[in-house]
């Protein structure tokens, strides 16, 4: 930072100087706004990091609204989320706006993933890019089940009681750990109040707290593009990359329009299928918790339906956890498991290709899975998805060894 | 900074200071945390309200079932048929652990054929054994299925007898879990304490 100081130049005067003088505002706006150059040729791909960061700000703030009408106890819960969507002014449409958020986000956040594994963007020297980007996909999943057990609905509570019970396959401490999670024998009251503290609290808290780390990392190093071509290996006289663009305003323009594009979808889907068809809001989330009886068919939300397909696929409780929980683990290792020369699918060979799309299948075939009753067939159906899954990323270090590569060109074309 | 001082460091000192700082914060840190994990566990009065509960069974007819809630977990309460209690001596070999070996899942008194205390009443936890959703009852006997009565988790599929025995090649790995109970009269058991008169 002290380097970019030194080029911010005479001192102007004024009150922007005043401001300077005491926090680095104006080199900041430079290091990481105005100055900030990216490759140029940047496509729609990337435009999901900056998408991520508004449904982030449009979910803390319906939360912060909500969180005014909401009471967090078993006895009142459900009643006061259909108090504020009946009673409350707009409180429909601000609590339409958080649970549709909830599934955009996951959308929005598999889509920035999925553009890191068609351009390399987890290779080194972004690996830690990919660690903060995959705890907060973590955190996010924390969140997203915190707060579904809030609504205190039929599928609130047994969905929080299938993914809690999971943890007492862990041998020996699986017991005693799913206690101190729910804090009671069953999951009751207390339960509820402790995940809402989690989910207005401390996991909004902690996600806020990674993205800002996500992102000073990717500035350190500077932005991967669909050629995976370093662009900062190629500067001009004036020390800027000469296939860059400045952030701002550049990015900042496309960016604008890729908002207001999401937005209309966002907006389409908030007024006209909220529910999305039982996708978005479980129908049997419209019944109160009832402790004496589950839902005749059980599923999670869609976005993680792919992992619980896998979890139904094992026939065994504690090798259904632990196949479970690699499923989810596993894309956290891609920067080592991906031993390619080059970055982008745009210079690799066809086994690469043909591996990330089978996986595309596979991982969107799961999640449909996921969401239908666990027949034979399915299961079945399941289980080769399954495999297929992991072998992508088990087998990687393999295939993306004998894949042929194309020659990466030096400049951004 | 000068040199004379840097000389006069006693490095061994400072390296001992710094050593006992660390190792005192680390262990405060450590000792710091334990009120927040204990405040985890179950409260006295979440405690105070797993108190056993009263289930009258004198009502209950032969082949009835009622659910009731101790400790808000779902208790199956079943009064079986004579034929019912028959039918456990069924298909032995496909159940996975027919003689209650699984330390754990039931109080000592119900290690027995029928899983309970008198062989006519079944008390189970409802709660399946794999990810505890709450088993539906389904008591037909349906040869054709090779299916002797019994329970079924609409969840992941896992198959337990009339006395919550599981069957092999499911997801659940142990039989229903049951909870520890007496007979306070014949017509009345107290679940959830069984010390006292049995």
């Amino acid at each position: 930072m002290a380097r970019i100081e030194a080029e911010v130049g005479k001192p102007q005067g004024g009150f922007m100087q005043w401001i300077d003088d005491r926090f680095p505002w104006t080199s900041t706006m430079k290091y990481h706004v105005t100055e900030y150059y990216t490759s140029k040729n940047f496509n729609f791909w990337y435009v999901f990091g900056v998408l991520a960061m508004v449904v982030l700000v449009i979910q803390l703030v319906t939360g912060i609204f909500l969180t005014m009408n909401y009471k967090p106890s078993a006895d009142e819960a459900f009643a006061s989320v259909e108090y504020i969507m009946r009673d409350v002014e707009w409180g429909w449409l601000i609590r339409y706006m958080h649970s549709t958020g909830a599934s955009f986000f996951f959308i929005v956040v598999y889509l920035h993933m999925f553009r890191a594994m068609l351009y390399g963007s987890y290779k080194k020297p972004r690996e830690l890019i990919w660690l903060i980007g995959m705890m907060i996909f973590f955190v996010l999943m924390a969140e997203a089940f915190a707060g579904y057990l809030l609504p205190w609905g039929q599928m609130s509570y047994w969905g929080a009681q299938v993914i809690i019970s999971l943890f007492g396959a862990i041998p020996g401490i699986g017991e005693a750990l799913v206690e101190i999670i729910r804090g009671d024998y069953s999951i009751s009251d207390i339960t509820l109040n402790r995940f809402f503290a989690l989910h207005v609290i401390a996991l909004p808290l902690a996600l806020v707290g990674l993205v800002f780390v996500h992102i000073v990392a990717l500035h350190e190093v500077g932005s991967n593009n669909p050629d995976g071509i370093e662009i900062k290996e190629h500067k001009g006289p004036d020390g800027i990359p000469l296939d860059g663009v400045a952030f701002h305003p550049y990015h900042t323009t496309k960016d604008l329009v890729a908002i207001i594009i999401f937005l209309i979808i966002f907006s389409f889907v908030l007024f006209f299928a909220p529910e999305m068809g039982g996708y978005f809001l479980e129908h049997a989330n419209f019944e109160p918790a009832n402790l004496k009886a589950t839902p005749e068919h059980i599923a999670p939300v869609w976005y993680f339906t792919p992992f619980y397909a896998i979890l139904r696929a094992v026939p065994d409780k504690l090798w259904g956890f632990i196949l479970f929980g690699s499923s989810v683990l596993l894309p956290v290792f891609l920067p080592w498991l991906d031993r390619a020369r080059v970055k982008s699918i745009r210079y690799r060979g066809w086994i690469y290709k043909s591996a990330l799309g089978i996986f595309v299948v596979s991982f969107v075939a799961l999640g449909w899975l996921g969401t239908q009753p666990a027949s034979e067939t399915y299961v079945l159906i399941a289980r080769i998805f399954s495999v297929i899954y992991f072998a992508f990323f088990l087998l990687m270090p393999y295939y993306t060894t004998v894949d042929k590569t194309k020659p990466v060109p030096d400049r951004v074309v | 900074m000068n040199e004379d001082n840097v000389d006069r460091i006693d490095r061994n000192r400072r390296h001992f200071l710094t050593v006992a700082t660390i190792t005192t914060g680390v262990v405060g840190a450590g000792l710091a945390t334990f009120p927040f994990l204990a405040s985890l566990k179950p409260s006295a009065r979440a405690q105070a309200l797993g108190a056993p509960v009263e289930v009258a069974v004198g009502s209950l007819q032969p082949g009835e079932m009622i659910r009731v809630l101790w400790r808000g977990r779902l208790v199956f309460v079943l009064r079986r048929t004579a034929t019912m209690l028959e039918r456990l001596a069924d298909g032995l070999d496909q159940l996975r652990d027919p003689d209650s070996a699984e330390v754990g899942q039931q109080p000592v008194y119900a290690v027995n054929a029928t899983r309970s205390l008198r062989p006519e009443i079944l008390v189970v936890e409802g709660s399946c054994t794999h990810l505890g959703c709450a088993p539906l009852e389904d008591f037909d006997l349906r040869p054709a299925e090779n299916w002797h009565g019994g329970f079924f988790c609409p969840c992941h599929g896992s198959k337990f007898d009339l006395a919550g025995r599981v069957y092999k090649g499911v997801p659940a790995p142990t039989n229903l879990r049951v909870p520890p109970y007496r007979f306070v009269r014949d017509d009345l058991i107290l679940i959830g304490q069984d010390t006292g008169a049995a």
